[in-house]
């Protein structure tokens, strides 16, 4: 008992009493640190978790929804970009009449202006090209012992398949002999092969088209890509018999044959615009045509161009739907506006009594505008993640390879801060203004 | 310690003119026990309200520690309500989610005071008021009595010149407003610190050491008188 007196004695005169330290002067930086505003925020949002969550919710689909569609507008652009590119490199692609729809090769189907002599004619001009190839399409139906089946016929030249990157997975391309005499023989696009003769062998096999028998000589490599029709679908022959045998495509003269288009591929891409002009003034004069392009019966696109269109189109819809998306976010934010509102009058007692106690209005106005921001920024990170997993589960389904770019991710999260910051800012003026004597008598 | 010159104040009710204070001074020295009386209405109130800082006169003027604050903007008030000021209210006024300890702290907060002093700072403030063993209590695991200890000790925290305390009894039973109403005598007497109680009960008055009487917006009686 004695020691233990003792001990206590010796606290007791060491030890400042709880008065003493109470009541010493006490000096403070006089403003709020931001890890009690944080906490303050945090704890009054955990106070009322279903609701927080419930709130969050509008900005966490709307930064879900934004991050999604951004990430599949990309992957779109980059697929379109990838298949357009995989047809060849530095293309032109010449069709008859003045082209205001349809796609490369298409041209205007009506016009009837592009012959074999104007396709002799760019041959014999020297250009600095790989090559260059027409084409003729048309459709028809392909029947097999087994099977038949509607292919777009495709009637060309050998050159035709080195320019859009057509490769043999078995048998052999017709040559230039077989297309000058028009060959009765047929190179199947992987596809046709199959719903032909399904898994079994092709080549050497008899296909009719009309009643007339065609060797099947060649199957193409499987390419892939969709879209625009694939190349896999398609059934290719010697241009003249397509021309001469299968369908009548003599010129209006009747001393020629027409082509749907002529496919050319330049050297060096620094040269496109070159050839793309030389091409232009051959044709006007073949045509007869004026030399300022007024009149032109025929149209050059090149693959840059299709490329930089498609994209325009592309990103213009992403753009588009992402901005849908934006909207609800607005929506989220006025959400959070309302909330806000409703627990700035539930705690007007509260607010009076931190007043009271020492608190300026732009205590008050801070502590809630960091509340509003930390459920709109909360929201949008939880709504980044919930992109991002749309964004995988669509690249895993195989659809398109969704990217989630760091712009989109840059701007969802600013995005949520700003609606925090706009919708927040009413409701906490409300609080900060509060007059403490009402506050603390508020019922 | 307080001192209050000429002090009026006039609301706007709608079409008609109420003064609620008319003329009122008086002095209140550094250490004093008062109390602040009257029926509803009297004004004991208002003037409540513009001791506390939470109010501007209308005019006439308050000089508080040799302050003169009748005259300051609402972000200056808040300093002086920080730093010089205690409330004590009739209905605790506690954050019910809370536990004791931060309610005490919630003064330091807003004056800037690091965490650690803070913290040493409300224990000690809590254990004055007899609350030492509480501290993470939140108020609904408290009685009326415990929690009104805890305002108390909320409103020693800062170390203030003065307690103001509105009707602190008011919710109380009589044994535990004689407890409350002892813990302010005690901190009175040892600590020589100045309180300010406004109350309608003469039970409750007479723990002060002088009693303020107002009646329509005037002081009518300044009596002193031997505590209980």
């Amino acid at each position: 008992m004695a020691t233990n007196t003792a001990i206590l004695e010796t606290r007791a005169r060491n030890a400042p009493s709880s008065a003493e330290i109470v009541f010493a002067p006490l000096e403070g930086s006089g403003s709020v640190s931001w890890s009690e505003i944080a906490r303050t925020a945090f704890d009054s949002l955990m106070a009322n978790r279903v609701r927080s969550f419930l709130t969050m919710l509008g900005v966490i689909i709307g930064v879900a929804s934004v991050v999604a569609l951004m990430a599949l507008g990309e992957g779109a652009s980059k697929s379109i970009t990838s298949q357009i590119e995989s047809i060849g490199t530095n293309l032109l692609f010449i069709s008859p009449g003045q082209l205001n729809n349809g796609g490369p090769g298409q041209g205007n189907v009506a016009a009837q202006t592009l012959s074999m002599d104007d396709y002799e004619a760019i041959k014999a001009l020297n250009l600095p090209i790989n090559g260059v190839a027409p084409s003729v399409q048309n459709v028809g139906t392909l029947v097999a012992p087994a099977a038949d089946k509607n292919v777009s016929i495709v009637g060309t030249t050998p050159a035709y398949f080195t320019l859009n990157n057509l490769t043999l997975n078995s048998g052999m391309l017709f040559d230039e002999t077989q297309t000058q005499d028009g060959a009765s023989v047929i190179v199947l696009g992987s596809n046709v092969a199959r719903d032909l003769f399904g898994n079994g062998q092709a080549v050497g096999q008899i296909v009719r088209l009309n009643g007339q028998p065609l060797r099947v000589i060649g199957v193409l490599e499987k390419k892939g890509g969709g879209g625009f029709g694939s190349t896999d679908d398609n059934a290719y022959m010697p241009i003249t018999y397509v021309q001469q045998r299968f369908a009548n495509m003599r010129t209006a003269d009747g001393n020629k044959y027409r082509v749907s288009s002529l496919t050319l591929s330049v050297t060096d891409s620094k040269d496109i615009s070159g050839v793309q002009g030389r091409i232009s003034a051959l044709l006007r004069e073949r045509h007869h045509l004026a030399s300022d392009g007024t009149n032109d019966d025929f149209s050059i696109l090149s693959q840059d161009s299709i490329l930089g269109t498609l994209n325009t189109i592309t990103s213009l819809l992403t753009a588009f739907l992402a901005a849908v998306a934006g909207i609800s976010l607005l929506v989220g934010g006025i959400g959070i506006m309302n909330i806000m509102l409703v627990s700035v009058s539930e705690r007007t007692r509260e607010i009076g009594l931190r007043k009271a106690v020492g608190a300026r209005g732009q205590d008050i106005l801070l502590q809630f505008l960091v509340e509003a921001v930390v459920l709109s920024l909360t929201g949008g990170l939880l709504g980044l993640a919930l992109g991002f997993l749309i964004a995988t589960a669509v690249t895993f389904s195989g659809l398109i390879i969704a990217s989630v770019t760091p712009l989109s991710v840059a701007l969802a999260v600013g995005f949520a801060i700003a609606v925090g910051l706009f919708f927040g800012i009413y409701p906490a003026q409300r609080a900060a203004k509060l007059n403490p004597i009402d506050a603390l008598r508020y019922e | 310690m307080i001192t209050v010159q000429n002090l009026t104040k006039t609301y706007q009710m709608g079409d008609v003119q109420v003064n609620a204070l008319n003329g009122v001074s008086f002095e209140i020295n550094k250490g004093e026990f008062v109390a602040l009386m009257g029926p509803s209405g009297s004004g004991k109130s208002t003037m409540m309200n513009l001791l506390g800082c939470l109010d501007t006169p209308t005019s006439g003027t308050y000089t508080l520690d040799g302050n003169q604050v009748s005259q300051l903007d609402d972000v200056e008030l808040s300093a002086v309500r920080a730093q010089k000021l205690g409330f004590i209210f009739q209905q605790y006024n506690l954050l019910p989610r809370q536990s004791a300890l931060r309610n005490v702290e919630l003064p330091l907060i807003y004056r800037g005071i690091p965490g650690s002093e803070r913290h040493t700072r409300a224990a000690a403030a809590l254990d004055i008021v007899g609350m030492g063993d509480r501290m993470e209590h939140r108020p609904n695991e408290l009685s009326g009595g415990q929690q009104q200890r805890v305002a108390i000790a909320r409103a020693l925290s800062g170390s203030p010149s003065v307690i103001l305390a509105d009707e602190p009894t008011g919710a109380l039973d009589t044994k535990t407003s004689a407890e409350i109403m002892s813990i302010l005598q005690r901190l009175n007497r040892e600590q020589g610190l100045t309180v300010v109680l406004v109350t309608h009960e003469h039970d409750v008055a007479a723990y002060a050491e002088r009693v303020l009487t107002m009646r329509d917006g005037e002081l009518v009686s300044d009596q002193k008188q031997t505590p209980r």
